[in-house]
């Protein structure tokens, strides 16, 4: 009997999505605690407030996902994060674009700035995380070349947007939140559903393999890192949505949240396997992990970073014994 | 410019081909130009930069200043060349910088006592408890990464980010985020202190580079890293034992790292659990790239990634000392990395090699 249910569980274990699965149940563990312990933490609404919250996140977890699916990795998001609500506050304030045009002309940017890099680590055959490193320090050595200090947004629309509540289900969601779930099902329809989508699994999995079968393996890169400069550019367009300012300073260390958030979604860090859905997860359990420490209000917030890293050593460990062989 | 190359390096002339070719395909030219560069740059740009003299028998200057706070970083660089030796990547030395910063600050502390009316500042905990202390919790976390690299086999990236993520929030929580001021006179001479007329923490720089340097030429270690690097599986089929290998460079990195802490918190008399350290491992893996160190492993320099962080730091100084505002920075050291980088690859080579045979035609 014993040895059965050691059987399944081996089964279990082995089952591709089988990380993705422990997400979501340690998901709804947090929220079931949250609301065993704590009144009022069970409503709609601090549901909702996780994805409001965390909109930006979300965008730029999905990026990430796509580069980390394809075997990268991309640390410029959190400084690109910043240079678009920098670009953004300059050309609403100094400039005075109209906003759709300012919005268009960042996320332009940002695409831009993530396809250079691809291209640069294709080109030269240069480790992803040392070219996006200098594109990091570039992206927030150019927020302050715009300006050292930070400039507050007061354009009408911007300011609106920012107001605006979409009831939905008895509770609402900002504009931002809306928009960061609908990226995450185009991405999901990117990831699973087209021809781009398999040639970055197929990268991640095995680059000469994907050559061989004559993917394009430069343009997939390319694309890949393109898309993760661009779902940076809109999560900056989210946060200056979300703190109505453009700020050097802004999105420090949210390229690991998102890788975080990657890893504890179910993606293997080494590439070619995972969903592009489990960044929602995974931002949900880091943001689940926030509210519950400010609920409780007697722990300090730097446990939030040390829950993370637990959280990351858990889950890569996990990662590393049971699906995830491959690394 | 060759003869800037130290004439020891040359010693496989012999064997290589004429003196002239073995320079110019040193791997230390490359950075001691840049960094010969720069100062000359200095030279023009920044009066009285070579200029060095003795005020209260301690030597000043800007050569001085620059090696002073270099300090810190050549530590964790140094540290850091083993680990990219292995084809690792340490991104925990900020995080170790800070805790460790922590530790010594929190342990020493400084009570004011009167004595004979006099008021005067006493450890809370001996110095030499509170700098193990310091010493013993960066171990631990280099041991940690160790185990986590060579025992449960995670990328080494991944393992580190744990402990940088981690690792400053336990920092944070234990100083709740305020910065621990220290009043403690002995202290600060690790750090700002002088001995024979030269900054105290140079002497530390230079005792731990000797020790690497001697661990790594005079006995077999430096060859079993650099067999790691090229090829683990081969290395441990050789009878390597690179599980133990890896955990050493981890502690030797960590070790490293508090060390620097503990130089950094002693300059400026307090540990800031927040900002110390803040992107020191950026720092120290682009001193170690401009050194010459590939980061796909095997083949290192000590020396090369010393003069890279003093490249860094005298980035750095010009920079401030131009008037240029500091945040610039940023982007010129991204601009370096991207040369540096590009530099460092075959295809870049043959792209140059290309375009360099097309000209006379």
């Amino acid at each position: 009997m014993s040895a059965m249910i050691l059987k399944g569980a081996r089964g279990l274990s082995g089952a591709p999505w089988f990380t993705s699965l422990v997400t979501v149940v340690l998901l709804v563990a947090m929220l079931g605690i949250g609301g065993a312990a704590y009144p009022g933490f069970l409503s709609l609404q601090v549901i909702f407030n996780l994805l409001i919250d965390n909109a930006y996140l979300v965008v730029i977890a999905i990026g990430m996902g796509f580069v980390i699916l394809s075997g990268g990795i991309d640390l410029s998001v959190g400084s690109v994060l910043a240079l678009s609500t920098m670009i953004t506050a300059w050309l609403l304030q100094t400039a005075h674009w109209h906003p759709a045009l300012a919005i268009v002309a960042v996320l332009v940017l940002g695409a831009l700035f993530g396809a250079c890099q691809g291209f640069i680590i294709h080109l030269f055959k240069l480790q992803p995380f040392i070219v996006t490193l200098a594109g990091m320090f570039l992206a927030r050595g150019i927020c302050y070349l715009i300006s050292t200090e930070s400039i507050t947004i007061d354009q009408p629309f911007f300011a609106a947007v920012s107001q605006t509540q979409i009831p939905i289900l008895g509770g609402f969601l900002s504009p931002g939140a809306v928009i960061a779930l609908v990226v995450l099902l185009l991405a999901v329809w990117l990831a699973h559903f087209t021809a781009f989508g398999r040639a970055v699994y197929a990268v991640g999995g095995n680059e000469q393999s994907a050559a061989m079968m004559g993917l394009n393996v430069g343009a997939t890169r390319v694309g890949v890192y393109a898309l993760s400069g661009f779902c940076a550019a809109l999560g900056g367009v989210l946060f200056s949505f979300y703190m109505l300012s453009g700020y050097g300073l802004h999105g420090q260390g949210i390229e690991l949240d998102a890788i975080a958030a990657v890893v504890i979604g179910g993606t293997l860090l080494s590439g070619g396997y995972g969903y592009i859905a489990g960044a929602l997860s995974g931002v949900l359990v880091l943001g689940a992990i926030q509210t519950l420490i400010a609920f409780d209000g007697t722990l300090s917030s730097w446990w939030t970073k040390i829950v993370i890293g637990g959280l990351l050593f858990v889950f890569c460990v996990v990662q590393r014994l049971m699906g995830g062989r491959r690394g | 410019m060759n003869t800037r190359v130290d004439p020891t390096l040359t010693k496989p002339a012999q064997a290589a081909g004429s003196l002239r070719t073995v320079l110019l395909q040193h791997p230390l030219l490359r950075p001691s130009a840049a960094l010969l560069v720069l100062l000359l740059f200095d030279a023009f740009l920044v009066p009285g930069f070579f200029r060095l003299e003795i005020k209260d028998g301690h030597l000043y200057g800007a050569l001085v200043d620059i090696l002073n706070r270099a300090a810190p970083l050549m530590l964790a660089a140094l540290g850091m060349t083993l680990v990219i030796a292995t084809r690792g990547i340490d991104i925990s030395v900020g995080a170790v910088v800070a805790l460790s910063g922590t530790v010594a600050a929190m342990l020493i502390g400084g009570t004011m006592v009167m004595n004979n009316g006099a008021p005067e500042y006493v450890a809370n905990t001996p110095m030499g408890t509170a700098l193990a202390a310091a010493i013993g919790v960066a171990l631990l976390c280099g041991l940690w990464n160790g185990v986590l690299v060579a025992g449960i086999k995670l990328q080494p990236i991944v393992a580190t980010l744990i402990l940088m993520v981690a690792g400053r929030g336990l920092a944070q929580l234990l100083t709740d985020g305020q910065i621990v001021t220290v009043y403690y006179q002995p202290y600060f001479f690790l750090g700002s202190g002088y001995l024979f007329g030269l900054p105290f923490s140079l002497y530390v720089v230079a005792a731990v580079f000797a020790l690497t340097m001697l661990l790594m030429k005079k006995t077999a270690l430096g060859l079993f890293i650099q067999a790691v690097g090229i090829n683990p599986v081969a290395a441990r089929l050789a009878g390597l034992r690179t599980a133990t290998l890896l955990i050493f460079v981890y502690v030797f990195c960590s070790a490293c790292a508090g060390m620097a802490g503990l130089l950094v918190t002693s300059n400026i008399k307090s540990a800031d659990a927040n900002n110390a350290g803040l992107l020191l491992e950026l720092d120290a893996i682009l001193a170690v790239t401009l050194g010459g160190t590939s980061l796909a492993g095997g083949k290192f320099s000590l020396v090369g990634s010393m003069i890279g962080a003093l490249i860094i730091q005298t980035l750095t100084y010009t920079i401030y000392s131009l008037g240029v505002p500091p945040e610039v920075n940023m982007v010129v050291k991204a601009v370096v990395v991207f040369i540096v980088c590009m530099s460092q690859s075959s295809e870049f080579r043959q792209l140059t090699h290309k375009i360099s045979k097309r000209r006379p035609a």
